[in-house]
Order: C-alpha cells, then sequence, then structure tokens
C-alpha cells in the first residue's frame, strides 16, 4: 500500500485513541474534584489533568491557572490545542478523508457522522454540566464504534495492522503518561501509607483507563497501589496495560513482516520492550524505581513510533 | 428568448411518452412523502460525504450540491441517437489532437487557422511529434448536451482535460434507488453502474508497451482540498486503484515509481486529475507542489500513460469549439451528428462588431474559462455590467465568443412552490481505450433551480438530476 496511506491509517487511529483518553480524564478529573476537599487534599488535579496529556506547558502561555473551566475548555474545545479533542477529531476526519479508499464505509461514517455531529458543539459550546457530559459520552461512544467498525469490518491486510500499531502505540503512551504523573501515589507495598485521599486518586487513575471495574475482577481486593501499578504495566488481561499494547504490537508488527517476507528495526525494537515487560516484576519495577522506569518506556514507545515512520511511513 | 422546450410536457396538455409513468407515480405520492424523501437524500449525501469545495468561500469549505428527487428521463431512441453523435464527436476530437500535434494537415488545409493553435496558451509544444499510445489523447470526455426541441442534441461544451461529475452520475443512481424502489420497479431504466470497469479497462488498454500483462494504474489528484476530491477517491476506490498525490510518485530512469510500504512499486497508467499546468514542476509551473518531478520525460520516454494526455486542452477551447462541424467534416468524412451552438468568434472584426452591437442579448464567453466563470449573460445582467464587460471585449477581443441565449430544455423539478419546470443539461461521459469507444447510458443532468436561471453550474447554484434513459 502506500506509505502515506499508511501514514494516515495510524494517525487516523491514534487521534480517535487520544479524543477518548482526553475524555475519559475530563470525566475522571470532574470526579475527583466534585469530591469535598477532605477526600482529594491540596493537589490541584486540573493540573494533573495537563500533565497526563502532556499539554502543561502551551496551557500557561495561554492561561494564568489551570481550573476547571480553562482545562476543559483547552483539553476540549481549543483551537489553539493541537491535541485538544476537537483538533483530533478533525484531524481525524481529515486524515479519514485522506484515505477514504482504505477505509471500510461504517469507519467513515463514524468518523463523519461524528465531526457532523460536533460542529454544533463547537460553535455553541456546553453550557452545562449535562451537556459536557454528553458530550464527553459521545466522543468516548464515537471512538468505540471507530474501534468497533475497524475490527468488524476491515479486511485483515497491512491497512488494518497498520491502523493497530497506531492505535495500540497511543494507547501505552497514554497509559504510561497517567502512571508517569501519579507514580507518587503508587508506593510498594511496604511504604505505603495511604489513607482515603490515595484511595481516590487510584480510583480515578483506573477510570480514566477504564480499568475500575476489571481491577476488582482481577484481583478481587481493595484498591492498593502496588496492584494498580500492576495492572496498569504488566497485566497482560487488561487491554490498557503496557504489556497488552506491546503484545499487540509486536503481534501486528510480526503480521506486516510476514506479509511484506521482512523484518526490520521495528520489529526488533518492538520484540525487545516486549520483552522486558514480561520478565519484569513489580518489585524490580519498585525497585529501579517506577518514575524511572515509566519515563524510560515512554522514551522508549516514541523511539518504536520514528522507528516504524521510517520503516513504511516515509 | 423564445419558450423552453420541456421535457415532459407538450404544449396541450398531453405528456411525451418517457414521462407517462413518472406522471402518474407524481399523481399518487402525496407532496409529504417527496419532500421527505427529499431530505432523507440530502442526508444521505452529508453522511457519505459527497461534498465539493467552492474556491473563493470561507464560509463553509465544504458544500453540498443539491440534489433533486425527480429525475430527468429519455427515451431509448433518443438516447441511440446522442450516442452515435457523442462517438463521432469523440473520435474526431481524438484524430484532431493527434493531428495537430503531429502532421497539422488541418493548418494546412486553413480549415482552422494557425495562430488560434500556436498562439493557444493550453496548446502544449512538449507534445509535438510525441507518440501516445493507440493514439488516444482524450480517454475520457465530457460533452456538455443541450436540448432546444424534440428533435436536436447540441453540444454547449466539449471537456477533453478532466471532466468531473460522473460521481454524481453514480451516486444519485444508488441513492434514488434506495429512496424510490417503487418507481425504479415501474421503469426499466438501463444501469449506469457498469462505469467504473469500463473506465478501468479503458485505462489498463492504453498502457505503454513496456507495462507488465497486468499495468498498474493509479488516479493522481492534488489532494482533499481540490474541489472534486471526493470524486477522486470516490472513483479510485470503485477502480480499486491507489489514489495519488503528487509526493506519492517518484521518477527513476525515466520510469514511475509509488511510494508504498514495501519499497517503491512501477506505474504504468495514471488517470491524472491534475490540470497540465501543475503535473511536473520541472516542464511546467515549477512552484507547483502537485506534481512529480521527471513525470514528463518519463511520458516522452513513453513510459507511462497519462489519461487524458498533456495538451488535449486545445480542443475543449472554446474558439477551436467553433471549428468543430468542420473538424468532423474533416477528418471522418460525415455531417456531424450533434449540433453546434450558433458561435461569433470576437477574434474576427465582422463577428465583434455584431457581438459589440447586440451585447444585451447575448452569452459572451471566455475562451479558455469554465465552470461558468467569467462570463455575461446579457438578458440577465445590468446595463454597468455590459459596459465594463464591453471594454474588456474591445480589450481583447480574441479572448471571447458569443452566443445566443438558448432556452434549456425544462424539466419538471422540486421547489418550494410545488413541481415547477427548470432548465437543465446534460453531461454524459465518453471513454476511449483501443479497443472500443463507450458511454453508459446516462450522465449527470444539472440543473439551474432558480427560476428562469439557465446557470446550471454547481460553482453557481446549480443542482442534480439522476439521469434515465429507458430500456425499450
Amino acid at each position: 500500500m502506500l506509505s502515506r496511506t499508511a501514514e494516515n491509517l495510524y494517525w487516523l487511529a491514534r487521534y480517535v485513541e487520544r479524543a477518548e483518553y482526553l475524555a475519559r480524564t475530563i470525566d475522571a478529573t470532574l470526579r475527583v474534584t466534585a469530591l469535598p476537599a477532605a477526600y482529594i487534599g491540596k493537589t490541584n488535579e486540573w493540573d494533573s489533568a495537563l500533565l497526563t496529556a502532556g499539554v502543561a506547558a502551551s496551557f500557561y502561555q495561554q492561561y494564568e491557572e489551570a481550573n476547571e473551566h480553562n482545562v476543559v475548555d483547552y483539553l476540549s474545545f481549543s483551537a489553539n490545542n493541537p491535541s485538544s479533542i476537537r483538533n483530533c477529531i478533525e484531524a481525524a476526519r481529515l486524515n479519514s478523508r485522506s484515505v477514504r479508499t482504505a477505509l471500510t464505509s461504517e469507519m467513515w461514517d463514524t468518523i463523519n457522522s461524528a465531526w457532523i455531529e460536533l460542529q454544533e458543539v463547537w460553535n455553541k459550546g456546553t453550557s452545562t454540566r449535562e451537556d459536557l457530559a454528553k458530550f464527553l459520552r459521545f466522543v468516548q461512544e464515537t471512538s468505540l464504534r471507530f474501534d468497533g467498525s475497524a475490527y468488524r469490518t476491515m479486511l485483515r491486510n497491512d491497512a488494518y495492522w497498520f491502523s493497530r500499531l497506531g492505535l495500540h502505540l497511543e494507547r501505552a503512551d497514554n497509559t504510561a503518561r497517567i502512571l508517569d504523573v501519579k507514580y507518587h501515589v503508587l508506593l510498594p507495598e511496604e511504604e505505603h501509607v495511604g489513607g482515603p485521599l490515595d484511595f481516590y486518586q487510584w480510583s480515578s487513575i483506573l477510570r480514566s483507563v477504564s480499568a475500575l471495574t476489571a481491577y476488582h475482577w482481577v484481583y478481587r481486593e481493595t484498591l492498593k497501589p502496588w496492584l494498580v501499578a500492576d495492572l496498569l504495566i504488566l497485566n497482560g488481561t487488561l487491554p490498557r496495560s503496557l504489556a497488552s499494547c506491546y503484545d499487540n504490537l509486536t503481534r501486528n508488527l510480526d503480521q506486516i513482516g510476514v506479509a511484506y517476507g521482512r523484518q526490520g528495526p521495528a520489529q526488533r525494537h518492538a520484540r525487545g520492550i516486549r520483552n522486558r515487560l514480561e520478565h519484569s516484576n513489580m518489585n524490580d519495577i519498585f525497585q529501579h524505581g517506577v518514575h524511572e522506569f515509566i519515563q524510560e518506556f515512554i522514551a522508549d514507545n516514541s523511539r518504536l513510533g520514528e522507528i516504524i515512520t521510517k520503516q513504511y511511513l516515509i | 428568448m423564445a419558450v423552453a422546450f420541456d421535457e415532459m410536457n407538450i404544449p396541450g396538455g398531453d405528456l411525451r411518452p418517457a414521462y407517462q409513468e413518472l406522471a402518474r407515480w407524481l399523481k399518487e405520492t402525496p407532496p409529504e412523502a417527496l419532500e421527505y424523501r427529499r431530505q432523507e437524500a440530502e442526508l444521505l449525501f452529508r453522511r457519505i460525504g459527497i461534498t465539493f469545495a467552492v474556491y473563493g468561500d470561507s464560509e463553509s469549505t465544504e458544500r453540498l450540491i443539491p440534489f433533486d428527487v425527480i429525475p430527468r428521463i429519455m427515451s431509448g431512441k433518443e438516447w441511440a441517437l446522442l450516442e452515435k453523435g457523442l462517438k463521432q464527436r469523440v473520435r474526431a476530437l481524438n484524430m484532431f489532437l493527434r493531428d495537430i500535434y503531429h502532421g497539422r494537415d488541418i493548418l494546412r488545409a486553413e480549415i482552422v487557422p494557425d495562430d488560434l493553435i500556436f498562439q493557444n496558451p493550453v496548446f502544449r509544444p512538449e507534445m509535438n511529434g510525441q507518440q501516445v499510445p493507440h493514439d488516444i489523447y482524450v480517454h475520457i470526455a465530457g460533452i456538455d448536451i443541450i436540448r432546444v426541441d424534440a428533435n436536436d442534441f447540441i453540444v454547449l461544451e466539449d471537456n477533453a482535460r478532466t471532466p468531473s461529475g460522473v460521481s454524481y452520475m453514480l451516486e444519485n443512481r444508488e441513492i434514488m434507488m434506495r429512496l424510490f424502489p417503487d418507481l425504479f420497479a415501474r421503469h426499466r431504466v438501463a444501469p449506469v453502474e457498469r462505469y467504473p470497469d469500463e473506465l478501468l479497462s479503458a485505462l489498463r488498454s492504453v498502457a505503454p508497451q513496456g507495462a507488465s500483462g497486468e499495468p498498474t494504474v493509479a488516479l493522481l489528484t492534488p489532494g482533499v482540498y481540490n474541489s472534486a476530491y471526493y470524486e477522486h477517491s470516490f472513483l479510485a476506490d470503485k477502480l480499486g486503484i491507489e489514489l495519488v498525490e503528487g509526493r506519492d510518485l517518484i521518477v527513476k530512469n525515466n520510469e514511475v515509481f509509488m511510494r508504498t510500504t514495501e519499497g517503491v512499486k512501477r506505474v504504468d497508467v495514471i488517470y491524472r486529475r491534475v490540470d497540465d499546468d501543475y503535473l511536473d514542476p520541472l516542464t511546467f509551473r515549477p512552484d507547483s507542489a502537485l506534481g512529480v518531478p521527471g513525470l514528463m520525460s518519463a511520458y516522452a520516454a513513453g513510459n507511462i500513460t497519462l489519461a487524458n494526455a498533456v495538451g488535449t486542452g486545445i480542443a475543449d477551447d472554446k474558439a477551436i469549439y467553433s471549428y468543430m462541424p468542420e473538424i468532423v467534416k474533416f477528418y471522418l468524412g460525415e455531417e456531424p451528428i450533434l449540433k453546434n451552438v450558433q458561435t461569433w468568434r470576437c477574434r474576427e472584426p465582422k463577428d465583434l462588431a455584431y457581438v459589440l452591437d447586440n451585447l444585451g442579448d447575448l452569452v459572451v464567453k471566455e475562451v479558455h474559462g469554465s465552470g461558468g466563470y467569467g462570463m455575461l449573460i446579457g438578458p440577465a445582467a445590468t446595463k454597468a455590467t455590459i459596459e465594463a464587460f464591453r471594454e474588456k471585449l474591445k480589450r481583447e477581443p480574441e479572448g471571447f465568443i458569443a452566443q445566443p441565449t438558448l432556452a434549456l430544455s425544462t424539466c419538471p423539478t422540486c421547489t418550494a412552490s410545488g413541481l415547477a419546470p427548470r432548465h437543465v443539461d446534460l453531461r454524459p461521459f465518453v471513454l476511449t481505450g483501443s479497443k472500443s469507444t463507450t458511454i453508459v447510458p446516462g450522465g449527470l443532468t444539472r440543473v439551474a433551480l432558480k427560476e428562469g436561471s439557465l446557470v446550471v453550474n454547481s460553482s453557481q447554484g446549480g443542482g442534480t438530476k439522476d439521469t434515465w434513459i429507458l430500456d425499450e
């Protein structure tokens, strides 16, 4: 397939995934900030939301204070924020138009209908909490629909695999960023002195990666920070965990390698990261430092993005 | 202006035979039902994303072309005549282009004046002596046809460069079949869905000699911001070929390749929807980022076929148009089946004098214009506009031609106040491959939605209709 087509498919999936993640982050932050101050402590959760979205620096060039109004606006509707939900949807639609021939009609319809529907939101904004909640839900549903139509309607060939690569790379990045911002509440078992404050932090983290219920099913335990970290980093059954993203990334890259009859640096690099995840346990990671581990992962993950681009997309 | 010929109603109250079933159906169908389906059609167009961009319009960069749900119907007999005429015309166009870029018999015979060719900005000296496979220059032609009475088809314009609109022919039919299955069941409408297949086999048939048995065809688009982008992606999809932009292609050793995830892959035929000027920055406009550097040298080396060929603009020039009846006779020795609109060439002093004296009654068009831009419609223009145009005309008479204001035929059309006659034209698409010339029965009917308006261009508020050829 054309390199440009593969590139567009890859980015299309990334934008849709990012829009969903932003919607989840805002949703989770709204929940936690709605609690009485005694339950969440003094941290500014809106600041954390900016950090997990990776846009704190550009935000402060335009705003003085990170409060609900400013941050929701910047993350959702701002045309000046290159990774606002709005710009993600716009970019997804533009990419979809460029690769219409590689999309199934269901995928196109999902993106195009969402784009049409959201024009009104961009024009009018969301005046009430209810509007905002509806909007955030709509964004998440769009992503689910897009993902579902890709899964159910695309031919299993390189077009599908490149689209999946974008999805899992973006997903891994998002999960890692939350961990990076919140690592200080994810302490190892013996150091744990958490109170009710941290409980809400943990549930908020899980909510933003839609893993709260999953946690209970996997561990059948009350919320424990080291288990939260274990779930998001190493648990291969949770679709948003780093391990699970890398299972998928290596599989999709191998499929491409087989179809094209040759492997390359992308396959090797992805396999390296997956092996590291597979052979780690939480004790080692805590010993090494969660923060350092996550930072390394983020760098490795974005390096994989660069290698894929060089090997296939340009 | 005379009363327009109506394609459904005969003055006196009778109906033309092709429309009888439609009239019966309209009588049985409540207006609300029609309105409801009209809205449904609009929703479908929007969801599928069948939009076009209007240049110089920042307000809404993507617009829908209004779709009228009342079909335009022609009998099989009428179509047979039209088809014959179209094939004749396109054959002559191809022979004319071959001649212009080779022997120039027609100039020596003094049928077409030299300067009209050599002074013409769309004449491409690069094409002199250049061989194109099977001597086909215009693989895809869109010939604009109008009717003024029951007997004749008149050519309004030949589009021999990159005619657009065929996606509407196909999508209009798709949507009509979805919304009006009952109406289809009551007619025998000739299908149009073979068009993509016919196009692909025509394109494959003109592959260069060095191409493999399964030549690779690609569609070259200027990109998502082009007004006809939807059509480009639609056709690439239906043909199952790659939709490429200039940056996807590279030229190595005079061969053209596209960049793919598996390395580069050779391309044999390019269905290009990019104008000559932008094809190759090394040959044409150096500032163009849409083209492919080196494409013209690969073309000259005979390693790639461009469809349509470079330099076909000379055949759809409006000044050349006025010579078409003579051109048909010269090459084919036949009387032209399709008529021309009477045309005054402003470059000729006698004609210019007449035009200047009768500006208020005439339509004056730029020789190189298209899309309905830059023309004067005398009867609809204000005094000031006419005077301003007069000055333009005097300054550069060779840039214009004039035609009488024709009463384009009318068809019943949905309007705010119910069904009413509106003026229409027709653009059938003629495909020429190495083995045959084919035309799917139908075309794009464009309709001027404003009462009395004669401008059917989508850029000027025109709409479209599905075109039915009855298989009798």
